[in-house]
């Protein structure tokens, strides 16, 4: 009798450690997915640093009449570069993203550059880039909400805070990004 | 990209794989037996014709698991391109990776004016998309990113691994019914007559071997057929994740169905590659059962039924 009691509790042991294995295995992997999709963030927003100079020497000529505005979009993106505060990149991001929708907005005003190639291909850079970064934030928002629901769902949730896993945060684009936007339209 | 669903689906398509190989390898084999034993007339000579089948089996499958996308994409005379080449597709494909956390795969384009698309590839390390320059010319950007998201979540799902091992089934099994069916115009049957128990058996195995021979073939295309409705479903669902968009895949599916024009390097063994059926007469002849996809206005309707209920409305 008692050896079969010790065999049950045996069997059931193994499980609850194969088990806690396999979930930890699992979080681990979820974890270092939204880690990289929050390295990949930095990557887009290091790759529009370096891509905006080359852009702007492209179409210079084109907006002579708009020095103010390629300024704006330099500064905003020697600002970004400096090292600060998370909240503030954020902010400085968001500006730069604000100053470059400007110049789209300065080059509507010019209907002949409309069909220009060099025109074109310069918008088709610039939008892209901006597109990669949301990209690659909406990528990190998917695999934080993924993580956070196996961190916060009933089995895992037994063991994710004893091991040491904790939700993490989504990025939000709403509240910064949008105030900068309407100061750089003004 | 939500992992569970990526994952559960990768997780179907290398059970299914596994299972294909084994049913392939199998049937190979016995079709070899037959084979042999019907040629030659001896169970020697069946062993012969087994470890042969066994051999070529392998060999083409090994060479399709580790070539078979260069073979499809020479097939459909693609050319690959770089972000100077083609900057606007370049430019989507690698927001549809980063969107789904892929690394960027190779992108071929193919010189013809019918709009269609397709991926191939083992695995995400070594995928392609290609993309027709009708593709390039008729759909606006939203369209071609609904597209290419359609694409790249072939590549995550493992879908392409999977299309290309039915590729390879499909492919031998022809070509080894074709060789034992021209075969038996020459040599066949040379032990025919040598011993009477032995040409009893050797006739019966002659008369299955004609018969796999004939519906081995047919039996391999319908497994083609069927193994792509599924799964374009879940590509367009994945693809709407990744973009946000559903209009644009469902604008695009419209006018790459809705195209006159008939894509000349789509053929039978690559028919079920595309997003949108190539093989346009085929579809039209015989629907259900033979067809690769899924009627397209059935998918089009999925699509549009997000736009305006399925998924909240965002700001903007």
């Amino acid at each position: 009798m008692s050896i079969i009691l010790l065999i049950i509790l045996v069997v059931v042991l193994v499980v609850l450690v194969i088990f806690a294995i396999v979930t930890y295995n699992g979080l681990v992997r979820k974890r270092n997915d939204t880690e990289e999709a929050y390295r990949q963030i930095d990557v887009q927003l290091k790759r529009r640093y370096d891509l905006i100079p080359n852009l702007l020497e492209g179409v210079k000529k084109y907006f002579r009449q708009e020095q103010e505005v390629l300024t704006q979009v330099t500064q905003a993106r020697s600002r970004a570069m400096q090292p600060q505060s998370p909240g503030q990149q954020a902010q400085s991001e968001a500006q730069l993203s604000g100053a470059i929708g400007s110049l789209f907005a300065v080059a509507e005003n010019y209907p002949d550059l409309k069909s220009d190639r060099v025109m074109l291909d310069f918008q088709e850079e610039l939008s892209s880039t901006e597109n990669k970064i949301s990209f690659a934030r909406q990528h990190y928002n998917d695999s934080v909400g993924d993580y956070n629901t196996k961190v916060q769902s009933f089995p895992a949730v037994i063991f994710s805070r004893m091991m040491g896993f904790t939700e993490r945060e989504y990025f939000e684009a709403a509240g910064p990004e949008r105030e900068s936007v309407t100061v750089s339209y003004d | 990209m939500d992992g569970g669903t990526f994952r559960e689906r990768i997780a179907v398509n290398r059970r299914n794989s596994v299972f294909l190989i084994l049913l392939f390898l199998v049937f190979v084999a016995v079709f070899g037996y037959v084979i042999g034993y019907a040629w030659i007339g001896d169970p020697t000579g069946a062993l012969f014709g087994l470890a042969l089948a066994f051999v070529v089996g392998t060999i083409s499958g090994v060479v399709t698991y580790y070539g078979g996308d260069r073979m499809v994409l020479a097939a459909s005379r693609a050319k690959q391109v770089t972000h100077e080449d083609a900057p606007v597709l370049f430019n989507v494909v690698e927001e549809m990776a980063i969107a789904s956390g892929l690394p960027m795969p190779k992108v071929y384009i193919i010189e013809d004016s019918a709009p269609n698309a397709f991926a191939t590839g083992r695995d995400p390390e070594h995928a392609t998309v290609a993309a027709t320059t009708g593709l390039l010319r008729k759909l606006d950007r939203d369209e071609l990113q609904g597209v290419m998201a359609h694409e790249m979540s072939h590549v995550g799902n493992f879908d392409i691994r999977y299309a290309m091992l039915v590729g390879v089934l499909v492919g031998t099994t022809v070509l080894i019914s074709d060789f034992f069916l021209r075969g038996l115009w020459f040599g066949g049957g040379r032990g025919g007559g040598r011993r009477e128990g032995g040409g009893q058996i050797q006739l019966i195995m002659m008369v299955v071997a004609i018969l796999l021979a004939v519906l081995a073939p047919l039996f391999a295309r319908l497994l083609q057929l069927s193994i792509s409705r599924q799964r374009e479903y879940l590509a367009d669902a994945s693809a709407v994740r990744l973009t946000r968009n559903p209009k644009g895949l469902a604008d695009a599916l419209a006018k790459i169905s809705g195209d006159k024009e008939v894509l000349e390097v789509a053929n039978r063994a690559t028919a079920h590659l595309y997003i949108v059926n190539p093989v346009k007469s085929f579809e039209k002849r015989a629907k259900g059962l033979f067809s690769t996809h899924p009627p397209v206005n059935e998918r089009i309707d999925i699509l549009r039924s997000m736009e305006t209920g399925g998924i909240p409305e965002t700001v903007g």
